[in-house]
Parts: C-alpha cells; sequence; structure tokens
C-alpha cells in the first residue's frame, strides 16, 4: 500500500489549497448520480476513430453494467471538442462545475487531454484518456486523477521502430506533424532505431491537415532512407500515403511506415494502398472470441468496427463502474485507488494494470494490412504479427519523470 | 538536405502544380470582384463542392439510381461540376447576392462567409473531415513521367496543363473577344453598357456562375491528387485571397500570373527554408503592400 | 444614454455570479468587451477589419507567458497583453490602412494569418497544444483570484469574475468617452464622407491609424481577460474563425451602436453553449445567422429596437 502514500499527500494537500470547496460525501454517491462525461473529436479529423462510436462505446459499458451503480443511475454525456484544447477546457470545466460529472473519457487529441487532465486534477476528479497519445499525460503532467488508458507514443514508436529495425529497415527519414503528438512520436521512436543500430538520416516537419504531402515525399525520397517514417495521424497519414504511390515511391526499395494507424484509416486508404504496411495498435476487433462478440454487437449500433479509441472507453468506463462498486462510493479517491489495485482484465485488456503514473499497461499489438486477396470481407482488414507484453511495450516507471514514481 | 539544381527543379514543379490552383481560384475570385465588385468568400466552399460532385457522382450516384454500376466518370465529373455548382452560384446571385447590391459592397463579403459556413458545416456532418479517396482518375492519366529532373505522375501534368489553358482560355475570352468587351464595359460603366440594350442583371449572374464554376472545375482537378474533405476549400481561401491583395485584382491577367509564380515561390520556400513555406505568400503581400499598395497588377483605387 | 439604465446594468453585472454560471459570464464579458472594441472601428470609423482575432489572440498568449513564466501579477499580465495588442494594432494598421473598403478586410485577414503561424510556430505559444495552465495569481499580489467563497449551492470564484467584470467596465468607459469625445466625432465624420472629411483639413489617416490602436488594444485586453479566465491561450484566439465570429457578434447586436455588441456577444456565446450538443450544425446555424442578418437584418437587434424607439442606443 505504500504506493498510495504520495497520492493520498498529494490529494490533501489539494485539498488544503481548495479550501472553500465542499467535501464530498464518503459513503455513497455524489448528487445521487454518476455522471459520465464522453468528450472527444465529434466533427474533425479524427471524429472516425473516435466520435459518437466513443459515446456509443461508454453507453453501451454503461448500459451492460446494468444502468445502475451502488443503486443510483448511471448517465452519459457527451460533446464535441473540436481539437481545441480551450473548447475541451471549457466545456470540462462546465461539467464539473454545473453539471455534476465524475469521469471524463475520451480526448482525442494530446492538447485537449493535457487540458482536461489538468483541470481533473485541480478539480479533483478522474479524467481517463483512451484517445490521446502523449506521454507527458503519466509525465510531467501526471495528477493523481488521471488515467492513459490505450496507448501512448512510447508504446507506438518501440514495437514499431523495432520491429521494423529487426525486419533490416535500418536507416530512417520521418514526416512528422508538427505539434506535441507527433514530435514526441519521432522522438520515441528514434530513441529505439539508435538503440538497435538503426540511423535517423533527417526528418521534416509538416502542419497538421496537410492536403499535399508531395514535396515532403520527394525530401524523404531523396534521403535516400530505407524506411520513411510518418509520424502523423488520421487524415495526414493517408494523404501521406496515397501521394507517396502517386508519386511511385514506397514501391521501388523504399517503405513507409505509418507510426500511427487506426482501421479507420485502412478502411479509407483501401487494402490495394495499404498492404503490407505495419503497425502497432493496443485492439483489433478480430483477435479473439471476445472482440469478436463486443465487436458485432458494437457494429450493429454504430455500422462500423470499433476502433482501440472507442473499444479501449468501453473497457475504461466498465472498469471505472467496477471501482465504484468495490468502493462502495464514489469519492474521487477512493476509486483512483481501487482502480489502481485491481487487474483490469476483458476483452479489450490483456493482462491489465493501472500503475502509480495512470498508465495502464496491457498487451500491445504489431499488426499488418492484409493484401486484397487476404481479406475475406469489408472489415477484414489486418492480421496479428506479434503480440508485446505490457511491461515490454511501456514506458518502465525506471525512465519516468512522473512526480508519483519514487526513484 | 541537398540543394541540388534537382531538388531545386522538382520542388519548382510541385509548386507549379500548387499555383495553376492558386490561379484558377483568383481568377474567378477576379471575374466576380470586377462585376459585382464583392470578394467571394463561398469561392473555397464551392471549390470543395466541386470535389464532392465528382466524388459522389463516381461513388453514389450510380446506387442512388438503383444501378450499382453506374459511375459518373471523371470527364464527364469536369463538365458536371462546374455546371452543378454554377447553376447553385445563380442561384445564390439571383436570390441573395442581388438584393445586396445598393449596399455597401462589405455586405457581400459578410453574406459569401455566412455562405461559406453553412455550406462547409453541411459537409462536415455528412462527411468524414479526415477525407475520402476518390477512385475515379482515368487509366490513361496514371503512371508516372520521367521529367529529367523527376518522377512527376502523369495526372499531375495534365492538371497543369488543362489549367493553363482554362485560364489563358478566359483571358481570351474577356480581353479579346466582343463578349468580353462587353463584360469590361459592364465593369465599368453598368448604366452605359444597359443603353446598348444589353441585359446587365443576366450578365452579372451569369458572370457570377461563371466565376464560381471554374472553382468547381478545381475542385474536381484537385480530387485525385488531395483528399476530398469538407474543409479543403477553407485552407485554401485564405492563401488564394493573400495571391489576390498582391496580383492586385485590378486584372485577369495578374491573377493567373501571380498565382503561377507565388505557387513556385512557394515550393522553392520548401527547400531553402521550410517552416516558412506556409507563410512566404503572407510575407510577400506585407512586402507588396509597403511597396506597391494596389498590388502589383492593380489599378489605383 | 440614460443614466438609469447605466446603473441598472451595473447592477446586473454585479448580481450575475450568483444567478448564472460565472464562468459563462466572464466569458460573456470578454466576447462583449471584444466586439465592443472591434465595433469601434467598423461602427464608428467604416473600418472592417477580418484579422482581429490577432489582437484578441496575440494578448491572450502575451499575456499567458508574462503570467505563467514570468511570474508576473495578474494586471500586469493583462496591461502586458493589452500593450502588446496595441503595438500590433499600430504594425498591422499602418498597413492596412493604405487600402480601402474590401482590400482593407482582405489585408487584415492576411495579416491576422501571419499572426496565427507565428503561434503556431513560436515555442513559447506551444504550437498545437497551446499555452496551458496559465494561473491566475494574485491580483496586486495580494487577492487571491483562484479563491471560492461557498454561496448557497456551490464554490463561487467571485475575486475573478468583479475583476474581470471591472476590466470589463473600464473598457465599456474608455469605448463609451472615445465615441462621445471630438475624436468620436471626426470618425464619424470619416465613415460618413471621407473626401470630405480630408477636404475639411482632417489627417484621416492619422484618425484612422488611431481609431485602429485604440481598437486593437481593447481587443487585446479582451483576450487578456480569457486567457486568465480559461486559463488558457490557444490558436483558436488567433484563428479567422475567431475574427469571422466578432464580425457575427456586431453585426447581429447592431454595427455602430453602444449596447449592439453586448446583446450579439450574448447571443452568440449563449447559442455556442447551448447547442454545443448538435455538433458540427452549430457551425451552419452560426452561418445561417450571418446569412439572415445581412439579408434582412443590417441594423441588428439594436439598430432596430432603436430605429423602432427613434433614437440611438
Amino acid at each position: 500500500m505504500n504506493s498510495l502514500f504520495p497520492v493520498a499527500a498529494l490529494s490533501l494537500s489539494l485539498l488544503a489549497t481548495t479550501s472553500g470547496m465542499a467535501a464530498p460525501p464518503k459513503e455513497t454517491v455524489s448528487d445521487g448520480v454518476v455522471k459520465i462525461g464522453v468528450l472527444t473529436d465529434m466533427s474533425g479529423v479524427y471524429s472516425t476513430l473516435g466520435g459518437k462510436g466513443t459515446q456509443v462505446a461508454v453507453e453501451m459499458a454503461a448500459q451492460d453494467f446494468g444502468g445502475k451503480v451502488l443503486g443510483k443511475p448511471i448517465v452519459v454525456i457527451g460533446a464535441d471538442h473540436q481539437n481545441k484544447a480551450d473548447i475541451a477546457s471549457a466545456k470540462a470545466r462546465e461539467w464539473f462545475d454545473n453539471e455534476k460529472v465524475d469521469m471524463i473519457t475520451g480526448l482525442l487529441n494530446s492538447g485537449c487531454a493535457l487540458a482536461v487532465q489538468k483541470l481533473g486534477g485541480d478539480k479533483k476528479r478522474i479524467v481517463m484518456v483512451t484517445g490521446a497519445a502523449s506521454t507527458d499525460l503519466t509525465n510531467k503532467a501526471w495528477t493523481p486523477y488521471g488515467i492513459h488508458y490505450v496507448y501512448d507514443t512510447y508504446a507506438l514508436g518501440k514495437v514499431t521502430g523495432q520491429a521494423v529495425v529487426q525486419t533490416g529497415g535500418k536507416s530512417w527519414f520521418f514526416i512528422t506533424a508538427d505539434y506535441a503528438f507527433g514530435q514526441s512520436l519521432e522522438q520515441n521512436t528514434t530513441l529505439f532505431v539508435n538503440k538497435l543500430g538503426g540511423k535517423v538520416l533527417g526528418s521534416v516537419r509538416h502542419p497538421l491537415s496537410t492536403a499535399d504531402f508531395s514535396s515532403y515525399l520527394l525530401q524523404a525520397q531523396s534521403s535516400g532512407a530505407q524506411i520513411i517514417g510518418l509520424a502523423n495521424a488520421g487524415g495526414d497519414t493517408i494523404n501521406a500515403i496515397k501521394q507517396a504511390r502517386e508519386f511511385g515511391i514506397g514501391q521501388k526499395g523504399q517503405k513507409l511506415v505509418g507510426l500511427l494507424i487506426f482501421d479507420t484509416d485502412i478502411k479509407s486508404l483501401g487494402l490495394t494502398a495499404a498492404q503490407g504496411m505495419q503497425f502497432t495498435s493496443g485492439f483489433y476487433w478480430d483477435r479473439d472470441e471476445g472482440t469478436r462478440a463486443f465487436s458485432r454487437r458494437f457494429f450493429a449500433i454504430h455500422k462500423a468496427m470499433p476502433t482501440m479509441d472507442q473499444a479501449g472507453a468501453y473497457s475504461a468506463t466498465m472498469n471505472y463502474l467496477k471501482a465504484i462498486k468495490a468502493a462502495g462510493n464514489d469519492d474521487p479517491d477512493a476509486v483512483m485507488a481501487k482502480l489502481k489495485a485491481m487487474d483490469i482484465s476483458d476483452f479489450f485488456a490483456v493482462h491489465g494494470k493501472i500503475r502509480i503514473d495512470g498508465r495502464m499497461v496491457h498487451d500491445m499489438y504489431l499488426m499488418e494490412v492484409k493484401k486484397p486477396s487476404e481479406s475475406k470481407g469489408e472489415w477484414d482488414l489486418l492480421k496479428i504479427v506479434k503480440t508485446v507484453p505490457g511491461d515490454e511495450a511501456y514506458m518502465p516507471l525506471s525512465e519516468s519523470t512522473c512526480p508519483a514514481v519514487k526513484k | 538536405m541537398g540543394m541540388s539544381i534537382q531538388t531545386v527543379l522538382s520542388q519548382v514543379m510541385l509548386g507549379l502544380n500548387n499555383g495553376v490552383f492558386y490561379a484558377i481560384l483568383s481568377l474567378g475570385l477576379a471575374v466576380i470582384f470586377g462585376l459585382l465588385n464583392i470578394v467571394n468568400f463561398v469561392h473555397g466552399a464551392l471549390y470543395m463542392l466541386g470535389a464532392y460532385v465528382a466524388l459522389l457522382g463516381y461513388s453514389m450516384l450510380g446506387p442512388l439510381l438503383g444501378k450499382p454500376d453506374f459511375h459518373l466518370n471523371y470527364w464527364a465529373a469536369l463538365i458536371v461540376a462546374p455546371l452543378v455548382v454554377g447553376a447553385l452560384g445563380i442561384a445564390i446571385e439571383k436570390t441573395m447576392l442581388r438584393r445586396l447590391r445598393k449596399f455597401d459592397h462589405l455586405y457581400g463579403l459578410l453574406l459569401t462567409f455566412g455562405l461559406a459556413l453553412i455550406i462547409q458545416g453541411v459537409f462536415t456532418n455528412y462527411f468524414n473531415v479526415s477525407g475520402d479517396a476518390y477512385d475515379g482518375k482515368p487509366e490513361v492519366l496514371n503512371g508516372v513521367v520521367d521529367l529529367g529532373f523527376m518522377m512527376f505522375p502523369k495526372y499531375r501534368l495534365w492538371v497543369i496543363a488543362i489549367s493553363l489553358a482554362v485560364c489563358f482560355g478566359t483571358w481570351y475570352v474577356i480581353e479579346r473577344t466582343k463578349l468580353g468587351s462587353y463584360l469590361r464595359a459592364g465593369t465599368e460603366n453598368p448604366e452605359l453598357v444597359k443603353a446598348f440594350g444589353i441585359n446587365v442583371p443576366l450578365m452579372i449572374t451569369l458572370t457570377y456562375g461563371f466565376g464560381v464554376g471554374l472553382a468547381a472545375f478545381a475542385g474536381v482537378l484537385a480530387a485525385p491528387i488531395y483528399s476530398v474533405s469538407p474543409v479543403m476549400g477553407s485552407e485554401m481561401i485564405i492563401t488564394v485571397f493573400a495571391v489576390v491583395v498582391i496580383g492586385g485584382m485590378g486584372s485577369i491577367m495578374g491573377s493567373i500570373v501571380t498565382g503561377l509564380l507565388l505557387g513556385m515561390v512557394e515550393g522553392f520556400t520548401k527547400v531553402v527554408y521550410a517552416p516558412a513555406s506556409g507563410t512566404v505568400i503572407f510575407l510577400i503581400m506585407v512586402v507588396v503592400l509597403l511597396v506597391k499598395p494596389t498590388g502589383l497588377f492593380g489599378r489605383e483605387a | 444614454m440614460n443614466r438609469f439604465l447605466w446603473l441598472a446594468l451595473i447592477a446586473l453585472g454585479l448580481a450575475a455570479p450568483f444567478v448564472v454560471y460565472p464562468v459563462f459570464m466572464m466569458k460573456l464579458l470578454c466576447f462583449a468587451l471584444f466586439a465592443m472594441a472591434f465595433n469601434l472601428l467598423l461602427g464608428y470609423t467604416g473600418l472592417l477589419s477580418f484579422g482581429h482575432a490577432a489582437f484578441f489572440g496575440g494578448a491572450s498568449y502575451v499575456t499567458g507567458y508574462l503570467v505563467k513564466t514570468s511570474g508576473l501579477t495578474p494586471e500586469l499580465g493583462v496591461l502586458g497583453g493589452t500593450l502588446f495588442a496595441a503595438l500590433l494594432g499600430y504594425l498591422v494598421g499602418s498597413l492596412a490602412i493604405r487600402r480601402q473598403g474590401i482590400y482593407f478586410a482582405m489585408v487584415t485577414l492576411a495579416l491576422a494569418q501571419i499572426v496565427y503561424f507565428v503561434a503556431l510556430k513560436a515555442t513559447f505559444t506551444g504550437g498545437e497544444d497551446g499555452l496551458q495552465g496559465i494561473p491566475r495569481g494574485l491580483l496586486f499580489g495580494l487577492i487571491d483570484l483562484n479563491r471560492h467563497y461557498t454561496v448557497g449551492g456551490g464554490p463561487l470564484g467571485l475575486n475573478l469574475y468583479y475583476f474581470i467584470f471591472v476590466l470589463f467596465c473600464l473598457g465599456f468607459w474608455i469605448i463609451h468617452r472615445t465615441i462621445h469625445s471630438p475624436f468620436g466625432q471626426v470618425l464619424k465624420a470619416i465613415r460618413e464622407n471621407e473626401p470630405r472629411a480630408i477636404s475639411l483639413g482632417y489627417k484621416v489617416e492619422r484618425f484612422k491609424l488611431m481609431a485602429f490602436v485604440l481598437s486593437s488594444a481593447l481587443a487585446g485586453m479582451a483576450g487578456s481577460m480569457k486567457s486568465l479566465v480559461f486559463q488558457l491561450a490557444s490558436l483558436t484566439d488567433v484563428s479567422w474563425h475567431t475574427s469571422g465570429e466578432v464580425v457575427l457578434m456586431t453585426l447581429l447586436g447592431g454595427v455602430g451602436t453602444v449596447l449592439g455588441p453586448l446583446a450579439g456577444a450574448f447571443t452568440v456565446v449563449t447559442l455556442q453553449s447551448k447547442l454545443s450538443s448538435v455538433g458540427p450544425w452549430i457551425t451552419v446555424i452560426i452561418g445561417g445567422i450571418f446569412v439572415i442578418c445581412v439579408l434582412v437584418f443590417r441594423r441588428g437587434f439594436v439598430g432596430e429596437l432603436g430605429r423602432l424607439l427613434r433614437r440611438p442606443l
């Protein structure tokens, strides 16, 4: 239990600084309702991989739990953060202040996630990030009430980077989205490429939502690197891959590697364009019976198979509710203690555990896009090449800069 | 990154590829501005709409008509999209812009700004913001051509060629034909032209339709290159505005030449100092404003 | 205007946080001041700036940086942000007033885009993530702006609210005084008939520039206030959508009226908060309001009301 000590100490000091705040009731559910807010990108670049689907997943979890916890109803509300930190933080503030929201999940963009997690820390409310990837969430921006659930740039960079270098991709050139997420993905991948004797020949930064990648691709091409690493996401990754094909890049010796790819991106690209690409994921709908059962139910409602963000939001909500039940009340400190003590194990998370730094560590998968000839259906897109145990995929606590981790 | 002549040439070539889009769009703006005196903020949204006409015509029209095998092919889209969007433009002009003619021209800018928000919002609702792929690129234009200094996609060469043809064709019609002389006269002195028995309001309406039709044409050209997305126009339009300010909006040729040049300058910047490539056009605008406030090709205001 | 109306408005502002969600009220005050500053230019000088977000957002970054990194007190942060916006306004204004009408609008738009790129690229702005976790700090080094008081239903951040309210009133007062000063009269003369103002011997360019600087400084003050309220400065604040929004607020409420921008800001901010659940439709609705406003409602709420009452409001 000594791992809980810093949490308790910090929450005490937080209580002291917010002395005007009413202390939450101890033995029951505050306000007679457990309210979960899904704050995600409902309309922007990332809306297909999160969006309404994430809210659907959270609603499914609330229903599967029986609609009630400790005899009180579970309510799910949703809002669009439009990938803007200011909108995310204003909405979250309103939810915490006025709507009595107990937990916020989703958060598809690092800027939004950092803002809301910070606010959650100030206001003593739980924030379970399923979308954003920045490792800052569990390091310098750590709060006692933040959980980073699905994946992060460290795991993505490590699993993909190692796999590629081990199969001969020694020299790299990065095309990187010019913001915190892309930069951290590039840095993390570079680390492992170098560790295994690979070399990074150069990189180029592009703004978020770039329409024309041709000039970046040409630079990558003329660098002569074997591997062109795409440290970006969503529409940017799709555009880059499409345009690489147009210029005939990635067909003669050079290979494109997407560092963060979702099933929906592959769907948008088509198997012909994407075949053979390898990337890392925290979830694939067609992994086993459990994932298939959930995904078919999800498909019946949302008309698309769940991405790792959406499946992760289901799992996060489910475990949050379990923790409330186990704690006997919805006090954030008690619930966090339970969450960090229990095993996270369901169709989504294999060998899952929430560490002191808020990182949910679980098995990750190295995926490969199927050839069109291998695909047996609309959503039969990927195969799992390798399963990487969580402890190997995620940043070990010894490297962490999280203030809660004692060195 | 080496600054070899090859690299420079390739980037400038790519810049020219972007430049033709700037040129067509700013040309449309210039034509509209010439006769209606409004800055058509909705231009970017209509460019996006053109791309969607191509996309939907190719992938959705067939099933909708009950003939799943029917695809509106690329060549047909190049004609249909400008017509559809042109018709929409005519409707906008007849029902809305016309009512504003007696007020300050700024209201035209505000109205079209509102329309841009509406169109973009509707498409954001129904389509994927990260973009959809257009699969209707004709077989003939697949593949790459060896230009000596780089491998250049055939399709992009076609885009450059047809855009230049359309731009200079438009210039010829407006500057060198009788029809064009009416247009130019209508710009200078509508009353006089009316006295010659020409239906000026009709001419204005058709001009607007033609201007936005050009935007839709550019949209179809863009569809196979870029992802077709609801925000593709709003990303473009601000840059095109800067192009227009630099060119001066006074002349048709001015807007074409400025568009092409600035595309190439942008491409060149990507070799010299890539992070500035997004701002270089705006910086040039500042310099032009300091030196020649009316723009490079502008008449005195 | 009626002295009684003013007192009523002030009383309303003082009592508001006990009735309405204070953060909402503060957001409203920030945007209302922003719209009023903008209106000073559009309504009273006849210049349509489509780049006012540069001042609003630019100041919000500067204030955020001063308070967060340099550890200045909030009032100095706001002062710094406002001065920065005034300086930026001087630079942008000097360039933009060389052109008129539509050109002026496009030049301001394009110049604001440069500010946007700087905010995106510079290191101190936090790029796409924005400047987060801006502390509210101690006003004059004494009063804790984070302090919450338990009143009735829940904790209320009254210190911050009244600080913002005082700043808003200060801005309002400055604008009011400007409009009714001889300087304001010259501006109106320029709006009505520029050649005539020139022939009367006024250095029109200088008056325009002064109005531009004043307007951008006040827009900056609004942005500085915003960064303290939301503890965040982000790209949204400097984007052209924000520039468009402030035009809408002013237009909707009534261009060239004193209370119009206030009413417009109230409507838009309320719509945004009430309709946030409809997702992208909000853009369609805002666009629709824009169109209706331009077509049938060019005087705005307050302008139309003023016409009915036959007096300027």
